[in-house]
């Protein structure tokens, strides 16, 4: 186990490597700079500016510094923000995607794994069929359809929300909502699916023999291998919801790190670009790990092979 | 024919001597009749014809172009002679929308040809001579999986000019590497079987071996899978368009029609709702089929 790991953390860090050398060589060769939108900005202005951020180095060196202070956990200075690093702009933005991501998480996995369950020991009923139906509509209707139509219905219409903004704890009703039903359909399906394919086996027969109750045979015997291909989806899933869903944040104007990490692209503000990506390409590598090991632990049968 | 003939058309026919064999049926025969019982892919399939014929025949049957602007007229609501209305600009939604179809669809069915061609091909080799070339190919794949390719598509699209090739391009690599798994798992399943064992003992070279047959016997995991790509592929493109990265302007596409309408929804919502109704039912009848399919087939979701 502890081999498995440690070889996987030492393969997420190549990984995380080559994400942040392809990142970073690949912004450079883009035309245009954080500085060419600037209006009236003199050559020997932005002379000083080059000078001050570094960029009159050659690239190699610049790449060298970037990944020396990498090291020390330092994301470096903004360049579209003066005065601030994307250490301090990252840690604004965090907060505000994770909240979102949590609530949208908790409504995934309640409704997600509530309906997935009641269509598994009802199926082919019409119970079955109408979480079946919300799955795949819920798989078909993208967010950026749901989201506007539901704040034109209850925000504009009814006038029960707000069309947009971060503010009041009512603001973060449809967003959470809309994020967090796109993530349930998914779930209920693999859930009905996982379920199915568990409940017909022996061990549960024998459950059943032993005079467990229904309700403890689905939630103590069925479920735990039955949700399984639910965690190895939650690994990914979970990082994109916490990141903020870069459709989400803009539809409901969040300030969170998706929407950030599309403006900064945007401004060509290098080194926000990196360390958005860095933040992302971390956490979903780290889940990812997380996920296969919550998998092994609930079902033996997987053996982990680094 | 008139209904009452059909009940003594049978007994017209010459009656055989003896019992005919009866015909047999190809296993793609039994998955069709299979998938014809299934009421929602059948619906997803006529729904998907529908929709494709429309947007491929409609725009030259209407009256309007679509760039063709009525400034005079400005967004009307669906009327006789405008059936789903105007936008802004006085341009006819339905037009457009037919329009942006062949964009959206044509976007769909490129990519995921990129994407089933790399897939393919790597999977089967890597099934095929498996290895440590396999172990390699395999562990490489393990990699990419990890990388953030939502952020990759997004910063391409925002460097490189938002070009509609590279968004092909781009997509399509994005998606490749679940059916590179996918053909490697069965590739590796069939590499031992004893048809393959004749193929190289007649001397068969492995470029022949694996693409005429090996491949024409995975065909079935590789229709369902590339039936359930073009659905992810289309959310791609239409997300792109939806954060103004995809497909630009006077060209559209359903990203870019539900993108405009989400602006101007509060006082035109028909602009967001029958691009949006139509962008749904198309993905939804897209899964439809691909669900469909997978049972008729019986396709069991890969495990490697």
């Amino acid at each position: 186990m502890l081999r498995f790991i440690t070889s996987r953390l030492l393969q997420s860090l190549l990984a995380l490597f080559l994400v942040i050398t392809a990142t970073f060589f690949m912004i450079r060769f883009v035309p245009g700079g954080p500085f060419t939108a600037e209006k009236a900005v003199t050559p020997e202005i932005l002379r000083n500016l080059e000078a001050h951020y570094g960029l009159n180095k050659p690239l190699g060196r610049q790449y060298l510094d970037y990944l020396g202070s990498l090291a020390r956990g330092d994301l470096g200075p903004s360049f579209k923000y003066p005065n601030r690093t994307v250490n301090e702009i990252l840690a604004d933005k965090l907060p505000v995607s994770l909240e979102l991501g949590l609530w949208s998480l908790a409504i995934a996995l309640v409704v997600g794994i509530g309906l997935g369950t009641v269509a598994a020991i009802r199926r082919n009923t019409w119970i079955d069929y109408v979480a079946s139906t919300f799955g795949m509509i819920g798989i078909s209707i993208p967010t950026f359809v749901v989201g506007p139509l539901l704040v034109l219905a209850l925000a504009i219409h009814a006038g029960w929300f707000n069309a947009s903004g971060w503010y009041t704890p009512a603001d973060r009703v449809l967003p959470c909502l809309v994020l967090g039903l796109a993530y349930a359909a998914p779930i209920s399906r693999l859930t009905r699916g996982g379920l199915l394919e568990v409940l017909h086996q022996d061990f549960i027969r024998t459950a059943r023999a032993k005079g467990a109750s229904e309700f403890r045979v689905v939630t103590r015997h069925a479920l735990r291998g039955g949700l399984l291909p639910v965690v190895s989806f939650l690994g990914p899933a979970i990082a994109n919801i916490l990141t903020g869903s870069f459709v989400i944040e803009t539809i409901f104007q969040i300030p969170g790190v998706g929407r950030e990490f599309v403006n900064s692209a945007f401004n060509r503000d290098y080194t926000l670009v990196l360390g958005t990506v860095i933040l992302y390409a971390a956490l979903l590598m780290l889940l990812n790990l997380a996920s296969d090991i919550a998998a092994a632990w609930m079902n033996p049968k997987v053996r982990l092979e680094a | 024919m008139p209904a009452a003939d059909r009940p003594t058309a049978p007994a017209a026919r010459p009656a055989p001597l003896a019992e005919p064999l009866e015909q047999g049926h190809s296993p793609w025969q039994d998955a069709w009749q299979r998938l014809q019982k299934n009421r929602l892919a059948v619906f997803g399939l006529w729904a998907l014809v529908v929709v494709s014929l429309a947007c491929v025949v409609g725009p030259w049957l209407m009256h309007f172009g679509y760039e063709e602007q009525n400034l005079d007229l400005g967004a009307t609501p669906p009327s006789g002679a405008h059936w789903l209305g105007t936008d802004t600009l006085g341009r006819d939604l339905l037009v457009r929308l037919l329009f942006g179809g062949r964009i959206s669809l044509a976007v769909g069915l490129a990519a995921t040809l990129v994407a089933l061609t790399i897939g393919v091909v790597y999977g089967a080799v890597a099934g095929f001579i498996g290895g440590k070339l396999d172990a390699f190919l395999m562990r490489t794949v393990d990699i990419m999986y990890a990388l953030p390719f939502a952020i990759f598509v997004i910063l391409l699209m925002v460097f490189f000019g938002r070009n509609i090739v590279l968004l092909f391009v781009a997509i399509g690599a994005v998606e490749w590497l679940t059916m590179a798994r996918i053909v490697r798992g069965q590739v590796m399943a069939l590499k031992k079987m004893e048809f393959i064992e004749a193929a190289r003992a007649l001397g068969f070279g492995q470029r022949r071996i694996i693409f005429r047959h090996i491949l024409p016997n995975i065909l079935g995991p590789i229709v369902v899978y590339t039936t359930l790509t073009i659905p992810g592929v289309m959310l791609l493109e239409a997300f792109l368009s939806f954060l103004g990265l995809g497909v630009q302007p006077p060209m559209s596409s359903w990203g870019v029609l539900i993108k405009d309408g989400a602006e101007k929804m509060e006082e035109f919502p028909w602009l967001l709702v029958f691009p949006g109704a139509l962008f749904s039912l198309t993905l939804f009848s897209l899964n439809f089929l691909g669900d469909g399919l997978r049972d008729a087939l019986d396709v069991r979701s890969s495990k490697d």
